[in-house]
């Protein structure tokens, strides 16, 4: 992790290999920081590190030229040991102008190094990013390590033989960036330059810039080494098994889990979607793998999403929908129907925060009390909740196998943070996954009779297909008889079929809990579900590293709960559960095992840092009772906040030139 | 509707055996059978045919159809027949509403099925009132009525279905009512059109709103103030001593008298299903001064919603792999180990690993 760099200075002699590494590019939307950072995560996943991302990009799709507002982002956390968050602060910050400079800076490590291009701090842009004075002069930075150079100039002059004008020649500024941060980390140059090959495929003379300045930027750092803070850092590779690795973000993970899935029980996928973020990336994802039997439908509003899907299922596809809290919010009738008809159905909830529009670009957890029980009526459904991208993937296969295996409408939650995270996945095997072939009834179930409503050994209704000769029957959201499914109003029926409903999903059958840190009983269970995974697991590394008992529970199945997981829960003193809302999870686990699970909530739209989640541990081992969980503030170090500058949608209306697009 | 081979029915085969429970004397009787009679003779296949519906007394409907059905929810029927036509498209899809189900509370998704042109056949059962809930005044209700929830008399303006249809862009819009004998002609038309085809149909809600249409419907009367269209025949009614022309000064239909059947002279109108300026006209035509139009409205088709999304997934597909061990592994990836075994280019076609067994 990010700890070793940041307790001691970059240039210490003993930093010279640290375990992790955070750096953050940072320069106007117009600088190329999301391909700078997309490169560089690339090499470092070619160098065998393990990595995680944050790509931090303005609201605005063109601000105004080195404004404030107009920053993009994007931070990359890599180690020689496993990485799981995209790390609490960078380590080095490469400010490509003054307004980087200012609302990035704030999360920068004491002591962490600055690399500024001093020919963007012209009067002009240190003006438009409200600086009265030049700060790499006026000792305002001297917490830190500044190296300040005319990144601007070296890029023009190395890229001279190419003849470009003054404008063509300073885009290639990313990529002398990039070159001085390969050179930094000790990273090959190849790949970098067979990509530029290929992006600029018939335009040599971009080409040969672009790699000019790549190479000059890497030639300076073996120059400047010789003075100044600049210094060579090697980090170790990540001992990983063997295999092909790609990287993925959230949103494609479910996309391409929900593909397998559907191939898994061998049928046709439809999606119906409406836009809303974070979840449209997951119907852009979609919409562009049709050739796997994928059928998308943006529909007209959230409710016609949902219903299309559920109709869809009724004709015989895998019907999905995705939304986040609001959209979620309508389609709980409808979620109802589909429990009702007993009809397969996945639902994923990109959560945000909330409520109402809430924050819609920021994550939160606080749509779990919705997902497990927030439908009229006693209206059970399974939730599967994914912990990281790269676990959606699955999370989105095991949502499919429930739906179909038990015909129930299955919702999957992730959030904004895992959508647009990045991390290294080992591509797996599709033939590794257990298939789950749906069977169509073709033949009447009951001598000559149809019993639509006939429940197998698992509790699951049949599945029919409308045109299957000799199976007309009707179905809809009144209470149906049991077995034959006509209406049927009476007392006893509607509590048979409740208890019937609600004993299909408490039987649901899914693994049982494992410890994925630490003993499985002792003084501390830190207990998750969701993002959290990644700070609370270096949490507890860390803090078990020190010596202290603690273990880490990190809960894939919602609802129903795993078998196991009270008992396990009971075989520890102290129950501590890290949520990104006011303690929902909490409610959930005390109510169905009544343990004394404490919450430790934080409802600032910013997930958890480590450095809180250790604090919060070391409170159950200091001796002083009743000061654990608690609640943690919104920390101002964290990127992005309106104070640091940056716009998510609180600067005030005259630095606005825009509208919100992010509803 | 959908090219199909026709298939043998009597009316009895599309009855189920649950009991009917609308109100004695109810309009949606007429209609229940009216389609009853309608689907024998155009030969429609019961294990083909999906009855979808919203709520309402109407939405009651798919329980008695022997066929497949779907009783969804309070005006969501469109969204959820357009997911089922989009499954499957050789499903013939019949769907039910109200004027509550498919004017208020569905009123967005009933815009968007017609606008999309999904092909089904879409029956509003306009009772100007909702019946289940018993009786208020609904979107299509007149000013003034007197409801439960209108104690005083409505005062909104109300909504007219078959202009909201074809404003909608419908391209199949069609008027009858519960007990007339040529209602099964316009279910006729309705299902040989390739896409969505609106149906308002005037029903009698004896209980709460008893007889409101009795003023074109009741047969006492009946030639002169319903005017039944037929393509390619002048828009006559009244036994032909009355029709319809354009009045060309203020640009809007008028009635004008025709003698002794010379509606030439008279320059009556010739009904051309395929003209949407006539059509505009007549869902707009005010009953009272004018008969009320009946019949087939406006029948031009355009290719449909899930034709085009056929197309295009054969268009998307077209020479794109589909193996997924593939498709997981694009983009910027790289190997760990020498001699890991590289999971794509090695995969046999049933894409397992290399040497495993075929999971087909
Ligand atoms: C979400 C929701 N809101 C309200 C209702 C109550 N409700 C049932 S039917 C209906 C109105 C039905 O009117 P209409 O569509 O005209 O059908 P009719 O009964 O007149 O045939 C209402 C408001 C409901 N079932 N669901
Ligand atoms: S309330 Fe009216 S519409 Fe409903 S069944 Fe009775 S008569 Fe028919
Ligand atoms: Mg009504």
């Amino acid at each position: 992790m990010a700890t070793q760099a940041a307790e001691r200075p970059l240039n210490s002699a003993a930093s010279e290999n640290p375990e992790a590494v955070v750096v953050r590019f940072a320069g106007d939307s117009g600088d190329g920081m999301q391909l700078t950072g997309g490169q560089f995560t690339l090499s470092t996943a070619l160098a065998g590190n393990d990595l995680a991302t944050f790509p931090d990009f303005p609201a605005e799709i063109r601000a105004p030229q080195g404004t404030l507002f107009g920053v993009s982002a994007f931070q990359i956390n890599f180690g020689s040991t496993a990485i799981e968050t995209a790390g609490d602060a960078p380590d080095v910050l490469v400010a490509m102008n003054p307004a980087a400079l200012k609302t990035n800076l704030q999360a920068l490590k004491p002591g962490g190094l600055i690399i500024a291009d001093t020919g963007e701090f012209t009067k002009r842009n240190l003006e438009k990013a409200k600086y009265a004075a030049n700060p790499l002069d006026d000792g305002s930075l001297a917490k830190w390590q500044v190296l300040a150079f005319d990144i601007s100039a070296q890029t023009v002059e190395a890229v001279k033989p190419f003849g470009l004008g003054n404008k063509d020649a300073l885009r290639c500024k990313n990529m002398w960036t990039l070159g001085l941060a390969l050179w930094m980390f000790d990273r090959p140059r190849g790949p970098i330059h067979d990509w530029l090959n290929a992006k600029f495929k018939g335009k040599p003379e971009l080409a040969g810039a672009n790699i000019a300045a790549l190479d000059a930027g890497h030639a300076y750092g073996e120059t400047a080494e010789l003075s100044g803070p600049l210094k060579q850092l090697h980090v170790e590779p990540v001992e990983s098994a063997p295999g092909l690795y790609r990287t993925i973000t959230g949103a494609e993970a479910i996309s391409l889990g929900l593909v397998a899935g559907a191939q898994l029980a061998e049928l046709p996928m439809f999606f119906g979607g409406y836009p809303i973020t974070p979840a449209s990336a997951i119907l852009h994802h979609l919409a562009r793998l049709k050739e796997f039997g994928v059928t998308t439908f943006q529909a007209e509003d959230e409710i016609a999403a949902i219903c299309a899907a559920i109709g869809a299922s009724y004709a015989g596809q895998l019907g999905v929908t995705s939304s986040s809290g609001p959209g979620i919010a309508l389609k709980g009738e409808a979620m109802g129907l589909a429990i009702m008809t007993e009809l397969p159905l996945v639902i994923v909830n990109s959560q945000r925060g909330g409520p109402s529009t809430g924050l819609p670009t920021k994550t939160e957890q606080s749509d779990l009390y919705q997902a497990v029980y927030g439908r009229n009526g006693d209206a059970p459904m399974p939730v599967v909740s994914a912990r990281s991208p790269g676990d959606a993937f699955e999370c989105a296969i095991e949502a499919c196998r429930i739906a179909v295996q038990y015909m129930t409408p299955v919702m999957l939650l992730t959030d904004g943070y895992i959508a647009n995270a990045a991390e290294p996945w080992k591509v797996p095997d599709p033939a590794r996954f257990e298939p789950f072939p749906v069977t169509f009834l073709d033949a009447p179930n009951d001598g000559d009779n149809l019993l639509p409503y006939a429940r197998d050994f698992k509790g699951a209704r049949p599945w029919i297909k409308p045109g299957t000769p000799g199976l007309m029957h009707r179905i809809g959201g009144i209470e149906k008889a049991v077995d034959t499914g006509h209406i049927d109003y009476s007392p006893s029926n509607h509590q048979a079929m409740t208890d019937a409903r609600v004993g299909k999903i408490a039987g649901v059958s899914v693994p049982d809990q494992d410890v994925c840190l630490g003993e499985t009983s002792g003084t501390l269970a830190v207990v998750g579900w969701g993002s959290t995974f990644g700070p609370i697991h270096q949490a507890v590394r860390r803090a078990r590293n020190r010596g202290i008992d603690v273990s880490h529970i990190h809960v894939r199945h919602i609802w129903p709960l795993p078998a196991n997981l009270g008992e396990l829960l009971h075989g520890f003193d102290h129950v501590l559960v890290p949520e990104m809302n006011t303690g929902q999870f909490k409610t959930v686990l005390r109510d169905q095992f009544l343990v004394d699970a404490r919450p430790l909530t934080k409802t600032s739209g910013q997930p958890f840092q480590i450095a809180e989640l250790e604090e919060a541990i070391g409170k159950f081992f200091d001796g002083i009772p009743g000061n654990e969980g608690g609640e943690v503030d919104a920390n101002l170090q964290q990127l992005p906040t309106p104070e640091s500058g940056h716009d998510d949608g609180t600067l005030p209306r005259d630095l606005r030139l825009h509208h919100d697009r992010d509803n | 509707m959908n090219d199909m081979t026709p298939f043998a029915t009597t009316l009895k085969d599309w009855e189920t055996d649950q009991e009917v429970r609308w109100c004695p004397g109810c309009g949606d009787y007429a209609i229940l059978k009216a389609v009853q009679r309608t689907l024998p003779q155009i030969g429609a296949n019961p294990a083909t045919t999906v009855f979808i519906s919203g709520i309402g007394c109407s939405s009651r409907f798919p329980y008695y159809m022997e066929s497949y059905g779907f009783h969804t929810i309070h005006g969501r029927a469109p969204a959820v027949a357009t997911g089922v036509k989009l499954a499957n498209p050789d499903l013939d899809i019949w769907l039910v509403t109200g004027d509550g189900d498919g004017l208020s509370i569905g009123g967005n998704h009933l815009m968007h099925v017609l606008r999309r042109n999904v092909n089904m056949q879409i029956m509003l059962f306009n009772n100007e009132i909702y019946g289940l809930t018993k009786g208020q005044y609904s979107p299509t209700s007149r000013e003034g009525t007197k409801s439960p929830s209108t104690p005083l008399g409505s005062y909104d303006h109300p909504a007219r279905p078959a202009a909201f249809a074809l404003g909608a862009g419908a391209r199949f819009v069609g008027r009858g009512f519960d007990v007339s004998k040529n209602l099964p002609e316009v279910l006729k038309a309705a299902h040989a059109h390739q896409g969505a085809a609106f149906i308002e149909i005037f029903q009698n809600c004896v209980v709460y709103n008893k007889d409101v249409f009795d003023d074109f419907a009741q047969p006492k009367g009946a030639e002169d103030r319903q005017l039944w269209l037929e393509h390619g025949q002048p828009m006559l009614f009244a036994g032909g001593t009355q029709g319809i022309a354009l009045d060309r000064e203020a640009l809007r239909l008028k009635v004008v008298p025709v003698t002794d059947g010379d509606w030439q002279s008279a320059d009556v109108i010739v009904h051309d299903v395929t003209n949407r300026s006539i059509a505009h006209m007549l869902v707009e035509m005010p009953f009272g001064p004018f008969p009320m139009a009946l019949g087939v409205l406006y029948d031009d088709p355009r290719p449909t919603f899930e034709a085009a999304v056929a197309e295009e997934r054969v268009k998307s597909s077209a020479g794109k792999d589909t193996n997924l061990a593939k498709l997981l592994g694009k983009g910027q990836s790289w190997t760990v180990g020498d001699n890991a075994a590289d999971p794509v280019s090695t995969r046999p076609p049933g894409q397992g690993e290399p040497g495993a067994a075929d999971p087909r």
